[in-house]
Parts: C-alpha cells; structure tokens; sequence
C-alpha cells in the first residue's frame, strides 16, 4: 500500500518532544513491514467539531483540501496563549513579553524540525501558502527576473501559485511556461527536460500535491532537473505537507510554502521556507515594524533573517496553535495519515467505480494519490451533487476548486471533490457512496 | 435512506425537464441588448439576448453553463418574459425574487408559471443566487436596452460578484 517515495522525500522527520500538552500516543502496527494504521475513532475524540448533526445526519467531513478540522490540543494551546501569556513580541521587556516571545520563537523552531532545516532563522511567518508564493513572486521575482525569462509552472497550479506569477511576469516582461497535464492527472518529466533545454527558465514553482485531483508530483526528479539547468524550485506545499512529512532537503526544494489550517492548525498562519543566501539576497516584502533596524528620514536598514519579511505585530496566537499542530501529527505518524488516506482513497475509488454514470478524475491508482477523490455523476451539476449530499450530512466541496486551467484542459466547468484526512474512516466513505445513489435517483 | 423531502421539493421533474431540455437556448442574431453574466463563486453563467421592439420583449435567446438550478430557472425566465412588455418582465422579476427571499404569497402566484416549481429553493439559502442569474441578466439587459430605471431593489447579487462581460 502505498508509494510514499513519489513524494520525493518521506524520510522520518527528527523525533521530537512535544512542546506541551498531550498528544496520541504510538500508533498501533498492523505488521513488521506495512505502515502503521491509525487508531481513528480514538482521534476522532480530539475533534469536537466531528461531533455533530448536519441537517439531521452525523456529520461526514470530506472537505479537509479547503481546510481540516482542529484537535482540542490545538484549541487548548491558542486559548491557553491568550489567557497566561498574551503580549507583544520582542521588544517586550516585561515578564509576558517574553513568555509570549518565547513560545513565538519556539514555534519557529518546531517549524524548522518539521521542515527538516537546521536554521529556524530560514522559516518566515506568513498568513499562508498564498502569501509566502506572493513574497517570493515579488520579492525574488521582481529582483531577478526580466525580459527572455521564463517561469515554470503546471497546468494543475492552484491560482494562489499561478496568479502571484502572472503579475510579476507583467511587472518584469518575464514569460510563463506550463507543464501539461495528462489524461492521468500527472506531469511528464520529458516535458521538463523540454522546457528547460531552452536555457530561460529561472524558477520553477510547482504543487507538491494537486488540490483538485490528489496528484503526488515527483518532485524531487523534478528538483534534480531544474537545478541542473541552473534554476531554483519552489514547492508549494499547501496540500503536501498536511499528508506526509516532509524535508525541504531531500525534496530539494529552495523555497518551499505552506499553511496551518490544512493540518490541523488554525487559519491565517503559514510558512514560507527558503535557503539563507537566496533570502538574504532578497529585499523586503512589505515595510513597518518588526522588520526595521535603523530608521532615518529618507531610509532604513532591515532587520536580519527571519524578521525581514516580517513587518507588522505577527499572529503570535497562530503560530502557537501551528506549532501545537504539528506536534499532533508527530505523535499521529506522518507516514501513516498518507497510508491511512490512500487506503480511503481505494475504498472510495473501488465503490465509484461500480457507479453507473461516473467520471473519475485523477491518477487510476490510489498509491499515486493523496486523499482526494475528484468526480462528476450523470448530468447532475457538481452543485447539485453538493447540495444534495448536504442534505445527508455529508460535506464536499463542488467547482473549479481554484485551478481553472486543470478544469479547462479536462473540458469541465467544475467537478465534485471528496477529500480525506486522518480522522475519516471507511464507514464515512461508504454514507459518500450511499448519497450518491441519492443523487442518482433525484437526476434518473 | 429515504430521501429529503425538501430534496425531492427542489429538484422536481420540472426543474429537470428546464435543465435537460432549455427552452429558448441559442442566439439572436439580432439583439437589443447582450449581456454576459458570471458568478465567479461558483461559475454558473448565462448570456442572455433581448430583442425589444416598442416596449415588449419579442424575443429572448440564453446561452449558459451551471447546475440544473440556475439554468433551468434561466430557461423558465425566457419562457415567461418572451412577448411580454418590459415592465411586465421586472415586475416578475421583483416577485421571482421575492419567493426566492421565502415570501409564501409570491410562490402561490399563478402568474409566475413554471418558476413556482423553484419555490423550494428559498430552503437552500446557498443556491438562491443560483436561481437568480438569469433574471439579473434580464435586469442587466433591459438597461442595456434603454429600458429606463429598474424599480426597486436589485434582483438579486451585487454589482460586485457578477463580472458583466457585454
């Protein structure tokens, strides 16, 4: 079950102790040498928004793409910052200026273990995926591009890694490039030795994971290429590193971006990673404090790494519960929420199959997937399916799911997209199925 | 499981039938007025063509793409409006949107035709817009078509989420 290689760099994250609070213990193994299998009903008591009717149904949450429901764990340590500790960062000299400090700074720290970066100084703070691509779209960007440069994306980009290039393309005359998508929903590697022959690719910016199909991108053949023809690799994370760990090294990626909510964290905080030299190199993003260091009328010197691209009174709270998040899913065992989703995914993808009316997107084979399931059923309108399935209690997202070039090149408007984290069981999956043939009744 | 009963008072077989086979579906090749309405949220779109001629709608062709509820209720629109004079046409706008705000006097109205089947719709308060696209074309095209103030509130959204495209 499963090839988590495809991800380019499933190596165990460094183990550590969680910073407080309790998270699930050792998971249970089903064998010497599969993945450990996850003890989901006694997660599912962590969440309490689980725990509730929809239109008179128990509610079956399989729209954790958009965003995944939180842990008491991660409840407790947000509520527990603001009721012990809440004060501004740094500068503080006061005693809850400096808890509240610390536990900022420590959340820093736990960032960089997950990301597999001995320097937290190279984690910088932002709202999320869009805005850490947004930083180095405009920051690096607008310093290194120009007329006869290329940037290399992937039909399959979420617009939040597609729309900040066209601007800066705009800004600087630089050209986009794109990746076809094939039939399978996966990118072609020859492709990529193709573009990159022509000597004017810059910067690759590519989805470690597709939201709207699932996709596992190989990223790290993809590093290998990009760097051999002299250009950097940003990995939009925003999907990949909710389902598996992950080390911005052996990924090879040079920026790499990412947001609290989709694992378990609260929204409105986010990461974006990059190497030193590259974002030393970088001028600011935005102004104002926390990012300055010596200000004068006419011009200031920034503060050094990680606070130069960090202007304003951060979300102290958010990276807190960020931090909180990851040491929940430390204690879950990254490895095992992928092995956990794709076994959904099989489950899902063996009952759909069997449904007469039914169009699949996405690679064939669940191995090749994170926990997203795309699909259409009849001539029902993914909105319909959607309303449908609420009336049943059961949560999915319907449209274009902000990756528009992927619906146009499928020839779609919209398609209907179950996804699955590591609280959803088979029992979940199968009431998904049972509303479809609600669906397929109403639409007979 | 046995099925919503405010399920199957949505999706009707006449709501089915508007969404399988539209009536007034294609193009003019003369018009009035030609407008282009999209709902980036969830990109439900219409174009919707009038053809006007001393005050009264002579004829009406929509193009579109959505869930069955807005593109049948497009397509109910067209089948009421054509023919009819202009003011006659907001007027039913006015009272179409006031059964999709759940005004149980609108949905007993005869005069609305085929779009009382969409009465149930006022109960899925997300899909409401829905059901509104194609009479904020027929708003947008009838001042396209000079046809004077719109009396009254809007018909529903906002200049904001529709990206007029004439």
């Amino acid at each position: 079950m499963g090839n988590p290689d495809r991800m380019g760099a499933l190596a165990p994250t460094a183990t550590t102790v969680p910073a407080s609070g309790p998270v699930p213990g050792p998971v249970a193994h089903s064998g010497p040498d599969s993945p450990p299998s996850l003890d989901v009903e006694r997660l599912r008591k962590d969440f309490p928004a689980l725990h509730q009717e929809v239109n008179g149904h128990p509610l079956v949450y399989l729209d954790n793409a958009a965003t995944s429901q939180k842990p008491v764990q991660v409840l407790d340590a947000i509520r527990g910052y603001y009721e012990a500790d809440n004060a501004n960062v740094h500068r503080g000299i006061h005693e809850l200026s400096r808890r509240a400090t610390e536990a900022y700074e420590g959340a820093r720290q736990r960032v960089a273990r997950f990301l597999g970066v001995g320097d937290p100084a190279e984690v910088i703070w932002t709202r999320g995926t869009t805005e850490g691509i947004n930083l180095v779209a405009a920051s690096w960007g607008g310093a290194n591009l120009g007329p006869g440069d290329e940037i290399l994306l992937s039909e399959m980009e979420h617009h939040s890694n597609l729309v900040p290039w066209q601007l800066i393309a705009r800004r600087t005359g630089a050209a986009l490039r794109f990746l076809d998508v094939t039939d399978q929903g996966t990118l072609r590697l020859e492709q990529v030795d193709e573009i990159l022959a022509g000597g004017r690719v810059r910067l690759a910016a590519l989805t470690q994971v597709s939201n709207a199909l699932g996709t596992l991108n190989p990223i790290r053949e993809i590093a290998d290429r990009v760097h051999a023809a002299g250009a950097l690799l940003l990995v939009d994370g925003a999907q990949g590193a909710a389902h598996a760990p992950v080390d911005v090294h052996a990924l090879g990626a040079d920026f790499y971006a990412f947001s609290g909510h989709k694992l378990c964290g609260p929204t409105g905080i986010g990461v974006l990673w990059g190497r030193r030299e590259l974002l030393e190199a970088m001028p600011p993003y935005m102004g104002g404090g926390e990012m300055i260091s010596l200000v004068e009328r006419d011009m200031s010197t920034w503060a050094p790494l990680p606070h130069t691209f960090e202007a304003g009174t951060p979300n102290i709270a958010g990276a807190i519960g960020m931090a909180a998040a990851l040491d929940y899913l430390e204690g879950v065992g990254p490895a095992a929420i992928l092995a956990h989703e794709q076994s959904l995914v099989a489950h899902a993808l063996a009952q759909l199959r069997e449904l007469p009316g039914i169009r699949l997107f996405g690679p064939e084979d669940a191995s090749d997937r994170a926990g997203v399931v795309s699909f259409l059923l009849g001539d029902a309108h993914p909105h319909d399916i959607s309303t449908i399935l609420d009336a049943e209690g059961v949560a999915i997202r319907a449209g274009h799911h902000c990756t528009q070039l992927l619906m146009r090149r499928y020839g779609v408007a919209a398609t209907a997209r179950a996804s699955f984290y590591l609280y959803n069981t088979r029992e979940e999956v199968d009431r998904l199925v049972r509303s479809l043939e609600t669906v397929r009744t109403l639409f007979a | 499981m046995t099925t919503d009963v405010q399920l199957t008072s949505l999706y009707q077989h006449l709501l089915l039938d508007h969404y399988r086979k539209p009536r007034n579906k294609g193009e003019l090749r003369e018009a009035t007025a030609d407008v282009h309405l999209r709902n980036p949220t969830c990109g439900d779109e219409i174009r919707l063509q009038l053809q006007v001629e001393d005050g009264v709608i002579s004829d009406i062709r929509f193009q579109g793409e959505g869930c069955s509820i807005s593109q049948a209720a497009a397509s109910m629109m067209t089948a009421l409006v054509k023919g009819a004079p202009v003011a006659d046409a907001l007027a039913m706008a006015s009272r179409f949107t006031s059964m999709m705000h759940g005004d149980p006097e609108a949905s007993r109205d005869k005069d609305l035709k085929d779009l009382r089947a969409l009465a149930g719709v006022a109960r899925f308060p997300v899909r409401v817009k829905c059901a509104l696209l194609g009479f904020d074309a027929l708003q947008e095209a009838v001042k396209q078509a000079g046809g004077g103030e719109v009396a009254g509130e809007g018909v529903g959204g906002t200049a904001a989420d529709t990206d007029l495209r004439t």
